[in-house]
């Protein structure tokens, strides 16, 4: 991991407070735009934001192709809007996405802000020796359905919301939000 | 304060809306369109600022039934607009479900001394701010997130740029600051030493700080988060314009793109007439809506 170097997709939502985070966990974090930024990066996030801003720009901007490409050989990890992005299959409502990951995503599955908590994961042994992790959930989605090949690191009531499958990553909260670093270091060591 | 888990969760989805556009909307059919756009978060309200401008009256909350129609159209964050110090408004509000509150100048001020006290909310709020001292304020009232006021309905972008310079000048100004000068600054500012020592301190706001008030094209978008916006709100400026889709889906590209003039030009090339602009300095000072809230 050492010299390596994490692209954040910086189109809209919390791709600083990513960068931060990346930071804390001991990796270099850019801040990508355009397509050209891609090419010095080892692995890129996708951060929390609005989904359909983000599609509409990735779109707009002739992105969606080229992360793609990048994901046929390098991690990509997407939290919570980023989770939406990275799924397979997007409802509630139906909208594309880059499908690295066989997941079903149900968006705004928690319901309105009102709604939105800060929650106590478990985790398991294989996981930094167990213990927990805080959980920032805001206007999350939901994963309805992992595919095979598909890792559930951890739950939350019973539904998955931290998966991996090979290289990519998604989480349905925010550990930017958060002091912990785990999600950030998995992500690292797959660089 | 700031780390208590509630206060965590309403600056939380501050910071998912930044690099984004919130879009004033007053219906259904503006709201798809604002989302279809790319806007990261629509603001319902009863007739945009241009208009309470023209047409005079109470400006109030916007209608129940709107409201929740629009929640049902998009699937972006709604936020509305409560009138300064109306807390019933606002509880009204809250029980309907809309994600973030405004309270804001740009309706009539329900009262002319106090604003809400936002700390005993579930729902985040967003309050207007002119310089430091009112930030504060508001944010020891319990306001997660700052949108400096401008000048609203004006579509005059110099009184945006004024607030946010002031903001960011005084902000600067605390961190060279020794500790018994934070105290006479708090006298001066108005503003709670606490927050004044943690501004002197990290040299930001302790919340998400976005701009509105006047910004009507790309550029004025990209200007404003050049000086510091952190995302920009866009009110008559996109719905008053000769073709609110191509303006709304350019201001969003160009709060994405503000520091590249390539695709700054890119998003200003094609737009058809902006809203008519006034004069800011022309107005006289009882049809200014920055003044209100204290």
């Amino acid at each position: 991991m050492a010299g390596k170097t994490v692209g954040i997709l910086a189109l809209q939502g919390d791709f600083a407070a990513h960068r931060k985070a990346v930071q804390r966990a001991g990796g270099l974090a850019v801040e990508v735009r355009v397509a050209a930024e891609l090419a010095q990066c080892d692995g890129l996030i996708i951060p929390g934001g609005e989904s359909t801003t983000m599609l509409k720009l990735l779109d707009q901007e002739a992105l969606t192709e080229s992360i793609r490409l990048f994901a046929e050989h390098k991690p990509v990890y997407g939290s919570c809007a980023g989770a939406i992005l990275l799924a397979r299959e997007v409802t509630h409502p139906p909208q594309p996405a880059l499908g690295l990951l066989d997941i079903t995503v149900e968006r705004n599955a928690y319901g309105r802000q009102i709604d939105s908590r800060i929650a106590r994961l478990p985790l398991n042994e294989a996981i930094d020796g167990g213990g927990e992790m805080e959980a920032v959930f805001i206007r999350a989605p939901i994963i309805r359905r992992v595919g095979g090949g598909v890792t559930v690191l951890a739950s939350y009531g019973g539904d998955p919301v931290w998966v991996e499958a090979g290289r990519h990553m998604v989480t349905t909260f925010h550990p930017e939000l958060s002091a912990d670093s785990k999600v950030h270091a998995r992500f690292l060591r797959k660089l | 304060m700031f780390l208590s888990e509630e206060f965590r969760l309403k600056t939380g989805l501050a910071e998912m809306l930044k690099g984004g556009v919130i879009m004033d909307v007053t219906n259904a059919e503006q709201a798809k369109m604002a989302e279809a756009a790319g806007a990261c978060a629509v603001m319902a309200l009863e007739r945009v600022p241009s208009d309470i401008r023209k047409e005079g009256g109470v400006a109030r909350m916007a209608s129940i039934a709107i409201i929740r129609e629009i929640m049902k159209t998009v699937s972006i964050p709604v936020m509305a607009k409560a009138r300064i110090g109306h807390f019933t408004e606002a509880r009204i509000l809250e029980a309907l479900g809309v994600d973030y509150i405004d309270e804001s100048e740009v309706l009539t001020p329900a009262d002319e001394e106090h604003h809400i006290d936002k700390r005993g909310y579930k729902v985040p709020f967003v309050c207007g701010a002119r310089n430091l001292g009112e930030a504060l304020r508001r944010i020891a009232e319990g306001a997660a997130m700052i949108r400096t006021k401008g000048e609203a309905g004006s579509g005059n972008i110099v009184e945006a740029v004024r607030h946010i310079r002031t903001i960011v000048k005084e902000m600067k100004h605390l961190t060279v600051l020794g500790k018994e000068e934070l105290v006479h600054e708090s006298k001066n500012l108005g503003a709670p030493l606490e927050l004044v020592e943690w501004v002197a301190a990290n040299g930001r706001l302790p919340v998400p700080n976005f701009s509105a008030g006047g910004i009507a094209t790309p550029a004025d978008a990209a200007l404003v988060m050049q000086l510091g916006a952190e995302a920009v709100f866009v009110g008559s400026g996109i719905f008053k314009s000769e073709d609110p889709e191509k303006r709304a889906k350019a201001i969003v590209k160009a709060a994405t793109y503000y520091k590249d003039p390539a695709k700054l030009l890119e998003a200003s090339e094609e737009l058809g007439e902006a809203m008519r602009g006034l004069d800011v300095s022309k107005l006289p000072e009882s049809e200014l809506l920055q003044t209100r809230g204290w």
